[in-house]
């Protein structure tokens, strides 16, 4: 290979390593601009926290309502991840029932649809003279809310068989029950988990709806709380903390996607295609 | 000749209900044991209709489909299948993949726990008869699509279906990848002695594998006419610039062509 051939192959593969080291930092550098930014913009123009709170405000609420916020943040997080195990569970067998039987889903799917366009916070009351004040209404609440994506997901991945593959199973004498374990499953596991994590962060909206209309505990009533002492940088601290749990969430269910259904994604790690006839 | 392994007597196909479309009628043929049969046919004349009538797949309106003594009422686990896509399961490796027959017949999904080592070495085998030594654990992705159609004959191979069923499974693939696979189901069938029922459009193709060419008229289809083919085997690409090779080839094309426009050649 020529030295010039060689020099380019270098420098492309240094750019290469560049735009990689970028890609892994730029999450950072636009959250902490995005802050620093806001920081400015509050301290520029004069606003009050009562408006607009500062980081640095929101931050020392947060510093000094930590422990409030700790315990309230993991109640949250309790019911939301117990709401959202069971809409799992929910989802994935009624899933597997409507994307495999054509009944099932002319029949169950027009109510299923009907309840989901039910705004959640309006069936939270029902669900305080059913449950109670207490976690029940914040569980079933994100029960709810988290539900309907992952059944839709479930239920696409398994009705999306290719017809053929169907015909070849069949002629071997497969059962239907072969068919959705040996092929509808696995094949709806990337849509199941593509679902997963609209669910989970749905899950937390869910629960701290419920969390603000019954205020019993957890982050809703913190912010509840907090707002109807008008003290803003706590609601804030409130809203942050959240975020941060359902981005943590987030990762969770997105490391656990790439760890089982790898092979739904190989575009990004391509390159080692054979060819051959 | 042998006895006759599939009889299909004057079978008759409609969707749809009592007004839907009628695909076969009147539509009657006989493949002996260990025949290669090939049918052609315009587009659209209820080739893969008859596929899955003789699989079991779907009952027919009328008439009788007998695969090995037995009326076909139900799916008899004795065929194997491949089709133009290579339908592999992404998530699988190769070796799997072909494997995923063992998994389903009621006679191998008993016994596949206790002799696995035995099955996967003979799903090796059969990769390596087709040409795909060495790849049995990548996954179908890494594989060329002519590859990923060896593999999906080798899963239609690997329960040693008495019966192979192959719709159109060279036709998506490009004319030097297609004449390879040609070879590679030649020497599979040389090998094995499976009775084959091969649909397909290329007429070249139908001429270079069957041992009997059948062309079916269009929709509602029938067979209307019948050729043998005499050519030795192996055959190799030689054949196929023989003048008979050519000869038969187009009168194939004519039986075709008379078809398309409705005429009787029979």
């Amino acid at each position: 290979m020529s030295a010039k051939a060689n020099a380019r192959l270098i420098a492309m593969a240094a750019a290469a390593r560049r735009h990689r080291r970028l890609q892994a930092w730029l999450p950072w550098i636009v959250i902490f601009g995005t802050f620093g930014l806001w920081e400015l913009v509050v301290r520029a123009f004069g606003i009050v926290p009562f408006i607009l709170p500062a980081p640095s405000d929101i931050f020392e609420a947060a510093v000094k309502w930590w422990k409030p916020l700790l315990d309230d943040s993991l109640q949250t997080l309790f019911t939301t991840l117990v709401g959202f195990g069971l809409a799992v569970v929910a989802g994935l067998l009624l899933g597997v029932a409507i994307g495999s039987s054509t009944l099932v889903y002319k029949g169950l799917y027009p109510l299923l649809i009907a309840f989901n366009s039910i705004p959640k916070v309006a069936v939270v009351p029902v669900l305080i003279v059913w449950f109670g004040i207490g976690v029940w209404p914040a569980i079933i609440t994100a029960f709810l809310i988290s539900f309907f994506p992952i059944l839709v997901n479930v239920a696409t991945g398994i009705a999306t068989v290719e017809p053929e593959l169907r015909d070849v199973l069949r002629a071997l004498g497969a059962r239907p029950v072969d068919i959705i374990r040996k092929v509808g499953l696995p094949r709806a596991m990337p849509y199941f988990f593509a679902s997963l994590k609209i669910a989970i962060t749905v899950a937390f909206v869910g629960s701290i709806i419920a969390e603000s209309v019954a205020p019993n505990a957890g982050i809703g009533r913190l912010m509840m709380v907090a707002s109807s002492r008008f003290d803003v940088p706590l609601v804030f601290a409130g809203l942050i903390t959240t975020g941060l749990m359902g981005i943590m969430l987030y990762w969770i269910a997105e490391w656990i996607e790439r760890r089982t259904t790898g092979w739904a994604t190989r575009s990004t790690e391509g390159s080692n295609f054979t060819p051959g006839g | 000749m042998s006895r006759a392994f599939v009889e299909i007597d004057n079978v008759a196909m409609r969707y749809g209900g009592v007004e839907g479309t009628l695909a076969l009628e009147g539509c009657s043929m006989n493949v002996a044991e260990g025949e290669f049969v090939a049918v052609v046919g315009p587009s659209g004349c209820g080739k893969s209709t008859l596929m899955r009538l003789v699989s079991g797949l779907w009952p027919a309106t009328d008439g009788n489909v007998v695969v090995a003594g037995r009326e076909v009422d139900e799916p008899l686990s004795l065929v194997g299948m491949a089709f133009q896509n290579p339908t592999l399961l992404p998530w699988r490796r190769i070796l799997d993949n072909v494997m995923l027959p063992l998994e389903v017949v009621p006679a191998h999904r008993a016994r596949l726990r206790r002799e696995r080592p035995a099955y996967e070495q003979k799903a090796l085998d059969l990769l390596k008869l087709v040409g795909l030594e060495g790849f049995g654990a990548k996954y179908p992705y890494q594989l060329s699509g002519g590859m990923q159609q060896r593999t999906s004959l080798c899963r239609a191979l690997i329960h040693e279906p008495p019966l192979l069923m192959l719709d159109e499974p060279f036709s998506a693939l490009d004319v030097f990848t297609r004449e390879d696979l040609w070879d590679v189901l030649q020497q599979v069938w040389m090998a094995r002695k499976p009775t084959v029922i091969l649909v397909t459009h290329d007429l070249r193709e139908a001429a270079y594998l069957a041992d009997r060419v059948l062309v079916m008229s269009s929709r509602p289809g029938r067979i209307i006419a019948e050729r043998k083919v005499p050519f030795p085997r192996p055959r190799t690409m030689e054949t196929t610039f023989l003048p008979e090779f050519t000869a038969l080839v187009a009168d194939l094309r004519a039986y075709i062509a008379a078809a398309r426009r409705g005429e009787e050649v029979v």
